[in-house]
């Protein structure tokens, strides 16, 4: 076994243990943003409503979801083990330098995106996974079957213009982690090709950067919009 | 041309160094940038100071050994092009010009803007090499290499060990470096047989001798002055994982 964990203490190994989790994550986030996509139904919160009491009772997916929070607590350690060495290998710094010479500002920032990611995340679980979980959530009744009615805690929570506005500067911070995040994780795992590169690169610069973080951020607008009766 | 340099002097590995500034008035923009740096150096000679140490050998940019970290950038602001390669009508008259040595923990400054890079010297010793003797000159023909691989071969081969791609890092990263040389023998018949070990040993000598992760910024291929490709890394990510998941060294 000792070439399991020589593999994975590797810097390349530790960056393949980074592209993994972080590509995992990416493609969690592409089904939380169509599942979210109820919130604009327009039907009261019932299909929202009916799509989270499946999301926290297959048991598929509640597997699934243990995998996604290892992920992102790996994702988030092996950066900061990762950025520790980095930081040791140039211990005295340059007096001037001119980075953005060379290269993208998202790509040497990854770390501070990643930190101000985290961050959102916790409190982004505090606000609906925990009270989903351990909180009292109010109970709405379709058909004669009771749900949580996680869409009236949408409701309050977005109605608030600094809750939705942290919500929509996190999402930009989003897609500057992803336009350098997902092309890099195949970067890393060697996957390089002509062929394929390109198409990569794309998805990576339009979808995972723009198209996900502004459908994200359009929830939290909507909502806001819609309790103040401004549409 | 009236130049202000500032320029890193330290004494040797152990003491801390600092920027002193230089005046210089009469500079010929045809000087390429070492030229300027021996002017300096007789100037400096004259008074009985003490001259600037800085690595220089070829002056024709084939052996990578003028690392200079000049206004913000590793052989300053040409691309594909060394330090001797850079001439003084990059600049313009009074400008302040920058010059430190490479900032790594790998590359200790020696003294001035000298640093010991023989960390890349022993990555080449852990594998970058072929073990079998390959006799003398064979027949032309008598191995068959497609010309892509030839010349993607010969692209990694261009690399002069210069250091830029540690310096540009901002994780003072040897990924490009070590990549272009595994690549390089990997895709080679002579090469490839030992290609497992190979990658294997390298990455580990790599990580062994301090150098950062890759962050795939790009800052090394932009600053290479041999211009080599990202491609490298790649096939360095792939030749080091197929290895590791199939070589049969069970101990690491």
């Amino acid at each position: 076994m000792a070439w399991v964990t020589q593999t994975l203490s590797s810097s390349l190994g530790r960056k393949v243990i980074m592209s993994l989790t972080g590509l995992f994550l990416c493609s969690f986030l592409i089904v939380h943003m169509v599942g979210n996509l109820q919130l604009f139904k327009g039907d009261g919160g019932r299909a929202f409503n009916e799509y989270t009491y499946f999301m926290t009772h297959n048991p598929l997916i509640k597997t699934v979801s243990y995998l996604l929070y290892t992920s992102i607590l790996v994702h988030a350690l092996m950066a900061f083990i990762l950025t520790r060495h980095n930081q040791a290998s140039r211990p005295i710094k340059y007096a001037y330098s001119k980075p953005e010479a060379n290269s993208d500002w998202s790509s040497r920032n990854m770390g501070i995106l990643g930190t101000i990611l985290l961050l959102f995340i916790i409190i982004h679980m505090r606000t609906f996974w925990y009270e989903m979980h351990f909180g009292a959530v109010p109970v709405a009744e379709y058909d004669g079957k009771e749900y949580k009615d996680l869409y009236t805690v949408v409701h309050a929570a977005f109605g608030e213009l600094w809750y939705s506005a942290l919500y929509v500067l996190c999402m930009i911070v989003l897609g500057y982690h992803l336009a350098h995040g997902f092309q890099s994780g195949f970067q890393t795992l060697g996957i390089r090709h002509k062929k394929y590169t390109p198409a990569i690169e794309l998805v990576g610069k339009y979808f995972f950067a723009i198209i996900i973080p502004v459908a994200f951020a359009a929830m939290p607008i909507y909502v806001y919009l819609q309790v103040h009766h401004i549409i | 041309m009236k130049i202000t340099l500032k320029v890193w002097r330290q004494k040797n590995s152990n003491t801390a160094g600092n920027l002193v500034e230089y005046k210089l008035d009469n500079v010929s923009e045809d000087m390429s940038f070492l030229e300027m740096f021996d002017v300096l150096n007789d100037s400096l000679t004259r008074k009985g100071e003490d001259p600037v140490t800085f690595d220089h050998d070829c002056r024709e940019g084939i052996c990578g050994t003028c690392s200079m970290y000049i206004n913000g950038r590793p052989h300053g602001p040409q691309t594909g092009a060394t330090t001797c390669q850079l001439h003084m009508r990059s600049f313009n008259d009074g400008d302040t010009i920058v010059v430190e040595p490479w900032r790594a923990r790998s590359f200790p400054v020696i003294k001035d803007l000298m640093v010991d890079r023989a960390a890349f010297d022993r990555i080449i010793q852990s594998g970058g090499y072929v073990s079998v003797n390959t006799g003398s000159a064979r027949d032309a023909n008598e191995i068959l290499i497609p010309r892509t691989i030839a010349d993607e071969a010969m692209d990694a081969a261009a690399c002069i060990g210069c250091g830029a791609c540690v310096a540009a890092c901002k994780n003072a990263s040897a990924m490009l470096f070590v990549s272009a040389k595994v690549s390089q023998l990997a895709i080679l018949p002579q090469g490839k047989s030992e290609h497992k070990e190979r990658a294997e040993r390298m990455v580990a000598q790599m990580d062994a001798e301090g150098f950062g992760a890759c962050s795939f910024t790009g800052a090394c291929s932009v600053e290479c002055p041999k211009s080599i490709s990202l491609d490298h890394i790649a096939r360095m990510n792939r030749e080091y994982l197929g290895a590791k998941l199939s070589s049969d060294n069970v101990n690491g």
